[in-house]
């Protein structure tokens, strides 16, 4: 039966349930089992934001805390994942990926095809993404577009608390490797979420919002801004149609084309920088596939190309807002 | 202030619903209003239905407007009788918007909220409303669940106790459906009567929630008060195997929506919250196994397998059969030629989903049947 919980608690019983279910499910990273150099103890913090919190008590020595040396873990959670487990990886932030480049894009990636399609690599890097926490340039950015852009690579960026337990779960079980990418802000947030277990698949935009007026595709936190300015544009007699993406790799593009081709216009709200972008992605397959229902030029809402400004105001500021979602929507409208 | 003025409110539909948006009135202020009178149109995210008043008198003022969107329980117009003046409705309009608070975010459905029994070693969840007198059971069919009583429970229990309750590898149940045939359901509803205390209950049932109740009426003749089929299963070997199987292979919405449409006379109704709702349900570990098992043992082959048409006139009760004539699931010609003790009602026009779409019918229907 479903319940209030929050995403953080989402995530950690999709990672308890599946842990549970299928033995070759093993967790590592930095701090997951204890943290605060107290590994093992079961009121121990659980990962920096708790998320893992209680499950060495529960699963013991399948809860691996690493040294900080992401490219050696990463890289060693592939490993296992093509010798027959079931690793999921924390890495902390994904701006740490830096380091981890070769085994992902190179190595992960790769197994599959490189070997004829003989090898499987399932494993889960699960990373911490965002602005908006006071965590500077090198731990607040947006990067799954970079792992959107490889082949081989599934991304997921879930929004709700809903989502986060059930796209994890298919991530577990999916064999291929995948990202998945939780935003820092939304570790808090409260939805109704059923006690037991599910498998939301990937590839499957959910339309959280009908209208008739503008389609907003947007994803992960943006969700939420996008709502709040569908809300304020309802009072001025907007409708808009919010299409979360869910997963970029695979993406849902027939969702965004039909919403596309009902409301004839089109904004992009996406929290990384401005190229090579979701939004410049989505921005392309429409004008592609879908151009002739166009009714104006589509508009990308997009954080500025400038690293993650450590000043407060600054960081405020670099945030895409709800207010020129508002301004991109009335643009396309003709309104401004 | 005249005792005659009573509010029409923003009804609560399903345990989920907040709030509604007025998609139109369907009686003028000044028109006269029976008990049981559709007034309004209202959308709510999961469903459109009409509002319908317990409650007569004449419509003295439509206080919310097309297009208003109101928390449930709000105040959508005033009844009263003809000698109430007009001040009187005013100051009553005032003191209740005045006094009105909207249901907090996380608040239950007024003490309404789902509970579970252990029902041999299921859980069994469900939701009772109302109190006293002999029972009513409302047991739902495939892939349904508690919700598909929505427009009915609330009024069904105007004077009496209801329960509507998930079936195994249905809803919040269990999802352990055992052989999963109409035998197998049948005794885990009478376990769940004898787990709640229940000595004797009307029973109603939809699709093949109605061979079910049926099956439970032929096997503990002093234990149901009285038999309400709805769209029933069980009475011939006819239904749409497609939609059956089509219900359970659809793993995404494009797939899953032509099916749901067949369920109603109005597709419209069919709204997107409605299929991503049976997504989640269809999504959830062990519920693809649980429907594939009652169909197997339901529905083999595209057929049922269990008939209990020449049994029905043993039934000790009073037993009304429901049909709406469009049903595309189970045919409206399974409620011909049936006993003298069963009396049939079939709704022009109406399909599958009759107890959902002629909500107000349905509801005074089985009130009459049970007196």
């Amino acid at each position: 039966m479903a319940r209030n919980i929050s995403y953080q608690q989402a995530i950690g019983e999709a990672l308890a349930q599946e842990m549970e279910r299928d033995e070759t499910v093993i967790l590592m990273g930095e701090d997951v089992a204890g943290g605060a150099g107290s590994p093992g103890e079961d009121d121990a913090w659980g990962g920096v934001l708790g998320v893992t919190k209680g499950l060495y008590g529960k699963f013991g020595d399948r809860v691996m805390d690493t040294p900080i040396t992401e490219s050696a873990f990463i890289g060693a959670a592939v490993g296992a994942a093509t010798s027959g487990l079931r690793p999921v990886a924390e890495l902390m932030f994904i701006d740490f990926m830096g380091v981890c480049f070769d085994q992902m894009f190179n190595q992960a990636a790769k197994f599959r095809y490189m070997f004829g399609g003989n090898a499987e690599t399932p494993v889960v890097i699960r990373t911490m993404y965002g602005a908006g926490f006071r965590a500077a340039a090198q731990h607040s950015q947006c990067l799954y577009p970079v792992f959107t852009h490889i082949p081989g690579l599934k991304v997921v960026t879930p929004s709700t608390p809903y989502d986060a337990k059930g796209l994890l779960i298919q991530s577990i079980r999916d064999n291929d490797p995948v990202i998945f990418c939780e935003h820092k802000a939304l570790y808090t947030l409260e939805g109704d979420v059923p006690e037991e277990a599910y498998a939301i698949p990937f590839g499957e935009a959910n339309v959280t919002r009908e209208g008739d007026d503008v389609t907003i595709v947007t994803l992960g936190r943006m969700l939420h801004v996008a709502h709040e300015a569908a809300d304020a544009l309802a009072k001025e007699k907007i409708s808009c149609e919010v299409v979360d993406l869910r997963t970029t790799s695979p993406m849902d593009t027939d969702t965004i084309i039909e919403s596309v081709e009902n409301t004839g216009r089109l904004v992009v709200l996406d929290e990384s920088h401005p190229r090579c972008s979701i939004a410049t992605d989505v921005s392309a397959i429409v004008a592609q596939e879908a151009f002739g229902a166009l009714k104006a030029p589509i508009r990308m809402v997009t954080a500025p190309h400038v690293p993650v400004p450590f000043a407060e105001n600054l960081e405020d500021l670099y945030i895409p807002d709800a207010g020129q979602v508002q301004q991109a929507v009335r643009t396309v409208m003709g309104k401004d | 202030m005249s005792d005659s003025i009573r509010a029409i409110c923003m009804p609560k539909w399903g345990l989920s619903m907040k709030e509604g948006t007025v998609a139109g009135w369907l009686m003028d202020e000044g028109d006269e209003i029976s008990s049981g009178d559709e007034v309004m149109d209202v959308d709510t995210e999961k469903i459109s239905s009409a509002v319908e008043v317990s409650e007569s008198g004449i419509l003295r003022r439509q206080i919310a407007s097309e297009g208003d969107t109101l928390s449930v329980g709000d105040l959508l117009g005033v009844l009263a009788d003809e000698a109430t003046p007009d001040a009187d409705i005013d100051a009553f309009v005032t003191e209740f918007q005045a006094n009105y608070v909207p249901p907090a975010d996380d608040e239950e459905d007024g003490g309404a909220a789902t509970e579970t029994v252990d029902v041999d070693g299921r859980s069994i969840r469900y939701l009772l409303r109302g109190e006293g007198g002999v029972p009513i059971i409302l047991v739902h069919g495939f892939g349904g669940d508690l919700n598909n009583w929505l427009f009915n429970h609330e009024a069904l229990a105007a004077t009496r106790a209801v329960y509507a309750l998930d079936l195994p590898g249905h809803g919040a149940s269990s999802k352990d459906v055992g052989e999963g045939g109409v035998a197998a359901l049948a005794a885990v509803v009478s376990g769940f009567m004898a787990a709640l205390g229940i000595d004797k209950a009307h029973l109603v049932g939809h699709s093949l929630g109605g061979a079910i109740a049926l099956s439970v009426a032929l096997d503990n003749a002093d234990k149901v008060a009285s038999l309400t089929l709805i769209g029933s299963a069980g009475l011939g070997a006819d239904i749409d195997g497609d939609y059956l199987q089509g219900f359970i292979a659809a793993e995404r919405r494009k797939d899953l929506k032509p099916h749901v449409e067949k369920l109603f006379s109005d597709p419209a109704l069919v709204t997107r919250q409605l299929i991503n709702d049976l997504l989640a349900f269809k999504r959830i570990d062990g519920v693809q196994a649980a429907l594939e098992t009652i169909m197997a043992a339901f529905a083999p082959g595209g057929s049922q397998a269990l008939v209990l048409r020449d049994r029905i006139g043993d039934v000790a009760g009073p037993v009304l059969a429901i049909w709406g004539s469009g049903d595309r699931i189970v045919p409206a010609s399974h409620a011909e030629g049936l006993p003298g003790n069963v009396r049939v009602e079939v709704m022009a026009g109406q399909g599958h989903m009759v107890q959902m779409e002629a909500a107000s019918e349905v509801n005074r229907l089985i009130d009459e049947l049970i007196g």
